[in-house]
């Protein structure tokens, strides 16, 4: 077990969350969160730049001979919207960036471009709508952004738009937008401060996952690691199902993760079949050290390792994810101890990791 | 040679865990060759000879995985969901027999169709283990398995699960056997890939070519054919001999590549088809796009029911794409235009 382990979720890393989950990063335009990071890494990295494509690739040096070069990735971007036409009195046409599901979008409050200009997405009234209506999604060509008249010279097309909820904690857990995958930044940002001593740390805060993976890809050719983790947020779809064909409630197999459960680690996503190598490494670490933690059901979705693993001549990886409910919504749930065992995970798998670690068995 | 294709087909290899085939190959393969590695994905690479004045650096690849099922969910009567590895079909799976890496046995079996509707979906489909409800159940969340179906042989047809792409795994071996028995003075130097993770995106082929850097690439895989009852129109027939790929859905073959392959088969008297195949893809696709990009075809060996646990090849194509593979690799290669 554990001891004196100073991994803890602090207080300082829940106010560092907030200003993260709070901030306005769509893909493709991280500065607000760049920011933030570059301030936090830059009075303790060795190196530090940011790539052509607006990553953050931050590194610290470690001390012994043979040691390992690690990747560890967590990616700066959110899902959101973007402005695409200006049909006057403030009202705009929009799109989405990243996997954003329409029916997510009536009725609630957005926050626009880099002065964060608040913006509604319309919805009509129930007294004006028939119950046929109701029962269809609206498609997302019928739906505006309204700014209001004031505000109406104050945002232009191209500008990005995001959910304008913010962060609060209770307890144990944390509700807020953008946990994925702010929350594997806040991660990655602790790593760094207190980096395990045994490898170099290479951290790359990652621009456009949600569009494709695509900063990481670059990343990874640029850093050219031994190894590399992503630190992302995965759905918890544990809530429990109810079965029309039986009327009763369905027994949930497709839970993907569960809250409370620990740091989930994947063996396999549409995007990356995990290392096995790293896969027994992080669990054996889990169990010996007492870290709560379950495995991410195999299945759809994709995360930086994606890209990240098919690099140059290949690049040994893994995911591990902090848990989170209703993520790509206005508002997510994620529980303090799931982050918590996650970064514990993190660290310790990584302080424990040589060379033979990845030695072939076959 | 069939000997050696029923110990290839008989290993359980699914994309991201083929450790037993790696080993299975390695040990047909060391004897013959300059050098041997292993890279990062796993990726089993074997170098035989050196680049003469006149000679290329040519990358030849036959992907080790088969497609398989990962295990997402066990339920506590060890009935188990599971996720495709690779481009598994819903339909072919009800009733199949499947063997997880760790040994134990499975039947594929499936819930009633959802109102109305005819395709089965994954989410209906489920292994049962015989499972006797005692301690702990055989398999767990992330394990592997893949379609259990041994060989079979009817006349000079093979028949087996993963054909695809043993079979060329197959033919890959016996060209270093013949090459090192007959005592072939190749000006090439050949790099012999035996690639990881092809069913799943072509991962393997992607970066070994990136840390081979070939002046050619050569995939070796199987392609379907046109000769079944209300079949696709598509040429290649099983018995008609190798097919030369002239472009599948994510490559088109260098001309010059074609053209050198047709003129190599004519040349020692082989059969040979063309090919062009309309979905589906194989690992010159990748080696085609790396780095500043590389002249690429590839030699398809003929197989009807692809995905399936009983994959058909015809034997004498199998025994015509070693020796025109031969050919293609003993004597100094000029690329040129049509």
């Amino acid at each position: 077990m554990l001891e004196n382990d100073f991994m803890q979720v602090n207080n300082d890393q829940i106010v560092m969350l907030e200003r993260l989950c709070n901030a306005c990063a769509v893909s493709g335009d991280e500065g607000e969160v760049r920011s933030i990071v570059l301030e936090q890494v830059q009075p303790v990295a060795d190196e530090v730049s940011v790539d052509p494509m607006g990553n953050v690739l931050a590194k610290r040096y470690g001390a012994g001979e043979r040691r390992m070069r690690v990747m560890v990735a967590a990616h700066m971007d959110e899902v959101g919207l973007m402005l695409t036409n200006d049909e006057g009195d403030g009202v705009f046409r929009f799109e989405t960036v990243g996997g954003i599901a329409a029916q997510q979008l009536p009725a609630k409050e957005m926050s626009i471009g880099n002065d964060h200009i608040p913006g509604i997405v319309g919805a009509v009234p129930i007294h004006l709508t028939s119950l046929s209506e109701r029962q269809k999604d609206i498609p997302l060509d019928n739906m505006r952004i309204d700014v209001g008249t004031e505000n109406a010279g104050k945002v232009k097309i191209g500008d990005r738009a995001v959910f304008a909820t913010k962060f609060h904690q209770q307890g144990n857990s944390i509700s807020a937008k953008a946990i994925d995958d702010r929350i594997g930044v806040a991660i990655l940002l602790r790593l760094f401060t207190n980096p395990p001593p045994n490898i170099d740390l290479f951290a790359a805060f990652t621009v456009q996952e949600e569009v494709g993976l695509r900063g990481a890809r670059v990343a990874a050719f640029a850093l050219d690691p031994d190894l590399a983790v992503a630190l992302d947020c995965t759905p918890a779809n544990d809530l429990p199902g109810w079965d029309e064909g039986e009327d009763q409630w369905a027994k949930n197999t497709r839970y993907n993760t569960r809250l409370g459960e620990g740091a989930a680690i994947y063996v396999a996503d549409r995007g990356t079949l995990s290392d096995p190598r790293l896969v027994s490494h992080f669990v054996k670490i889990a169990e010996e050290t007492g870290i709560s933690y379950q495995f991410r059901q195999p299945g759809g979705g994709a995360t930086d390792a994606g890209a990240i693993h098919t690099q140059r001549s290949g690049i040994p990886s893994i995911s591990v994810s902090v848990p989170a409910r209703h993520i790509h919504t206005a508002v997510a749930i994620a529980r303090i101890s799931d982050w918590e065992n996650t970064q514990k995970l993190i660290f310790h798998s990584l302080t424990g990791i040589t060379r033979d670690s990845l030695n072939r068995n076959g | 040679m069939k000997n050696l294709i029923r110990k290839l087909v008989e290993v359980t290899g699914p994309s991201g865990y083929e450790s037993l085939i790696r080993d299975c190959v390695k040990e047909e393969v060391e004897g013959l060759v300059d050098e041997v590695c292993v890279d990062n994905l796993g990726n089993l690479i074997v170098r035989k000879g050196n680049k003469a004045k006149n000679g290329l650096r040519i990358m030849v690849a036959a992907h080790m995985d088969e497609i398989g099922m990962m295990v997402s969910h066990v339920d506590e009567q060890g009935f188990v969901r599971f996720m495709p590895i690779g481009g598994l079909n819903a339909k072919v799976c009800l009733g199949s027999r499947v063997r997880f890496l760790n040994g134990e046995p499975g039947v594929i079996g499936s819930e009633p169709a959802a109102g109305g509707s005819k395709a089965l979906t994954f989410e209906q489909l489920y292994i049962d283990l015989g499972w006797d409800g005692q301690g702990d159940p055989p398999v767990k969340v992330g394990d592997v398995g893949v379609f259990e179906g041994g060989m079979l042989e009817m006349g000079a047809r093979i028949v087996s699960k993963a054909l695809d792409d043993r079979i060329s795994v197959a033919v890959l071996i016996e060209t270093l056997q013949r090459l090192d028995a007959d005592k072939v003075q190749s000006p090439h130097e050949i790099y012999f890939v035996f690639s990881v993770q092809e069913e799943v995106g072509l991962r393997g082929a992607n970066t070994a070519a990136f840390g081979i850097e070939p002046d050619l690439g050569l995939a070796v895989d199987v392609t379907r054919t046109g000769d079944t009852p209300k079949d696709l129109k598509m040429e290649v027939s099983l018995g008609n001999g190798p097919a030369i790929k002239v472009r599948d859905q994510r490559m088109i073959s260098d001309p010059r590549v074609v053209k050198w392959m047709v003129e190599s088969a004519q040349k020692a008297h082989l059969p040979f088809q063309l090919e062009v195949l309309e979905r589906g893809t194989t690992d010159a696709g990748a080696i085609q796009l790396s780095r500043a990009g590389v002249p690429a075809g590839c030699l398809s060996i003929p197989c009807r029911y692809l995905h399936t646990p009983s994959e058909m090849v015809d034997y004498r194509d199998v025994q015509n794409s070693v020796a025109l593979m031969i050919e293609l690799l003993k004597d100094p290669i000029v690329l040129s235009e049509f």
